[in-house]
């Protein structure tokens, strides 16, 4: 296997990392400070994706698209914290998932009837389209660089809005004491919109920006959501730092595992065989990894609640 | 039980119900319909499985659809190799497949139980939320398994062609077929009701609501739990077989989340905790699946305003709402 391959394929891990991140972050925000377990992130990220196709066939504009998916799905976000996922804050867990899974039928249906069964496509802009080359001679895609790059962005600012910002002194006394900052004069239901809307803003911005190299249809969301799952379980879930990495962890366990997998089968086994062994192993090794480090940890990384 | 509180009325009443609907179907040359019903019957055994677990344990399982399908796929490879007249495996010893529905639930029961043995054992390290998003994440490595496993048809599943025998029955009548389904739901309901009134059962509700008290007499709530978990999964992948001898068909989809959360559904909508919760819940999914289904493509829509309905404001399920004991257990 030649280095520039194994390059790339890192580089793909990465950038399945950091989408996976933007999508864990908004997970384990919404656990970590309401105490929330969320199916229905997943339909905010096809709703967001959704919206970006839809007005990028509108006007062509790949910008107003990312910002109508981040509006989007925010503001379905805020609508269904408001409706529905407030009243579940008190209730068990069970009654979380269930709604949330209701929910994922609304949405899902819903997404069917307005825009039917064929997928949608999104086009990456022409100033992202194409290779760039980087050191080492190796070729790879604009886009998927632009991914990595926006990804790292947004975690950025994340850690920054928790740490820096009012807003992020409110969410880190939500976390520890609720009724604390409540008697302190924070407006807590308010609070608990807001970040409902923050964690479904970058679902839906994750939407549109993975919905570009795939195709936009209902039913995107859950396998990314269960990657999400993956992660925040692997990171600790409510910290942010153990989603990003873990997200990283996974994104690069899974792109790593489908190629490095099959080729180390090869060495002792015949080719057809390796192929086939390695690519099973290789779709489950993520689930290994969870299974490994809730065998050594069974908080994840970096979690402090059971 | 001497006197008769409206839940056992109720509960009898469903099980006559049960019994009637078919032979109303059979006498009427209504064959689809006892097809639904036999579909019905099998998904309230899974319900019945996960109630143990969810209802008895308060084990929030998001992937007992991982039995369910082992389930299937125990049925589905046995019968394939019956069927090509290949052996399943022939070193160090042969093993043949098989076409007989008592040796393949037994075995669709002991792997479905092993897997489960396997994945508790991991899974109930944790709790809460943790041991809901582990549960799923072991479903759904299972079922990227079965898609990535080309030998028994990959993403696209694999048929069988003639429904499995059993002795003395003719199989492929669905009347008889549905006869064998009924009596082993009935089977299972009775074993369920034994189990929950057991110094185990009594144990594991205890286990549910103190986990601590439990403890400090002395009794592992790691182990109860354990166990509830591995019959619980035991029971699911027996219905899975069954499933699959209902479609003669065998596909990843049986694995997917999407099927976990479906048989979650039959619990809650009939009443998490209740002997009867699973069935009356498979019934209504089934009606309404039939019902809806022919009104709209879009049915689901339904089925979640539904859901979302009962968990906001129903909160002891259909039979919680009839018999009007709000919660199940105190």
């Amino acid at each position: 296997m030649s280095m520039i391959l194994l390059a790339e394929q890192v580089l793909n891990g990465l950038q399945l990392g950091v989408m996976l991140f933007v999508m864990a972050a908004g997970l384990t925000l919404v656990f970590g400070v309401m105490g929330l377990i969320n199916l229905a992130h997943g339909s905010l990220f096809m709703i967001g994706a959704f919206a970006a196709a839809a007005v990028a066939g509108a006007t062509g504009s790949f910008l107003l698209a990312l910002a109508a998916a981040l509006a989007a799905s925010a503001a379905v976000g805020a609508l269904v914290e408001v409706v529905v996922i407030r009243r579940l804050y008190n209730r068990d867990h069970l009654d979380q998932v269930l709604a949330t899974f209701a929910l994922i039928l609304i949405f899902s249906e819903g997404t069917r009837w307005l825009f039917g069964s064929f997928p949608l496509f999104l086009n990456i802009p022409p100033y992202l389209a194409g290779p760039v080359s980087l050191p080492g001679g190796i070729e790879y895609p604009m886009y998927r660089l632009t991914l990595i790059a926006v990804g790292l962005l947004i975690a950025l600012g994340l850690f920054l809005l928790i740490s820096r910002t009012r807003l992020g002194i409110q969410i880190r006394a939500g976390e520890n004491d609720r009724e604390m900052i409540a008697a302190l004069g924070v407006d807590i239901s308010r609070l608990y919109t807001i970040v409902f809307a923050i964690g479904a803003g970058l679902a839906g911005l994750a939407g549109a920006l993975v919905g570009a190299i795939q195709s936009v249809q209902v039913g995107m969301g859950e396998p990314v959501l269960i990657l999400a799952f993956v992660v925040i379980v692997i990171g600790g879930i409510g910290s942010i730092k153990g989603a990003l990495i873990a997200a990283l962890l996974v994104g690069l366990t899974d792109t790593l595992g489908g190629v490095l997998l099959p080729a180390l089968f090869k060495q002792f086994m015949e080719a057809s065989a390796a192929t086939s062994v390695g690519s099973s192993l290789a779709s489950m090794a993520i689930y290994i990894l969870m299974a490994v480090v809730l065998i050594w940890r069974p908080t994840g990384l970096f979690g402090a609640r059971g | 039980m001497i006197t008769m509180t409206r839940e056992t009325l109720f509960n009898l009443a469903m099980m006559a119900a049960l019994i009637l609907f078919p032979l109303w179907a059979w006498l009427a040359d209504e064959p689809f319909m006892i097809t639904l019903a036999t579909k019905a019957v099998i998904l309230a055994l899974a319900g019945v499985g996960l109630n143990i677990a969810l209802g008895l344990g308060g084990l929030v399982s998001l992937g007992h659809a991982a039995f369910f399908g082992i389930g299937g796929y125990a049925m589905g490879i046995l019968a394939s190799h019956a069927q090509n007249y290949t052996p399943l495996i022939e070193t160090p010893f042969l093993i043949e497949g098989t076409k007989s529905m008592p040796v393949i639930w037994l075995v669709a029961v002991i792997c479905s139980g092993l897997a489960a043995l396997a994945i508790g054992a991991l899974s109930l390290r944790t709790s809460g939320v943790y041991f809901i998003m582990i549960t799923l994440a072991f479903g759904q490595m299972l079922f990227f398994f079965t898609i990535s496993w080309p030998a028994y048809g990959g993403e696209d599943g694999l048929s069988i062609y003639v429904r499995n025998g059993f002795p003395g029955l003719n199989t492929l009548d669905p009347i008889q077929f549905y006869g064998i389904c009924f009596a082993l739901l009935a089977l299972v309901l009775f074993f369920a009701a034994r189990l929950a009134r057991s110094p185990f059962g009594l144990a594991l509700n205890a286990a549910r609501q103190t986990a601590e008290r439990v403890e400090t007499v002395g009794i592992s709530p790691y182990k109860l739990r354990l166990t509830a978990f591995v019959v619980s999964g035991m029971i699911t992948g027996l219905a899975g077989a069954l499933f699959a001898d209902l479609n003669r068909f065998i596909s990843p989809t049986m694995f997917s989340w999407q099927t976990s959360g479906e048989i979650m559904i039959f619990v809650i909508i009939g009443g998490v905790a209740r002997l009867f919760g699973p069935v009356v819940g498979a019934v209504i999914f089934i009606a309404l699946e039939h019902l809806l289904g022919g009104l709209s493509d879009y049915w689901h829509i339904y089925l979640g305003v539904l859901l979302l309905l009962i968990v906001l404001f129903a909160r002891g399920g259909v039979i919680g709402t009839l018999t009007g004991r709000e919660v199940a257990h105190d």
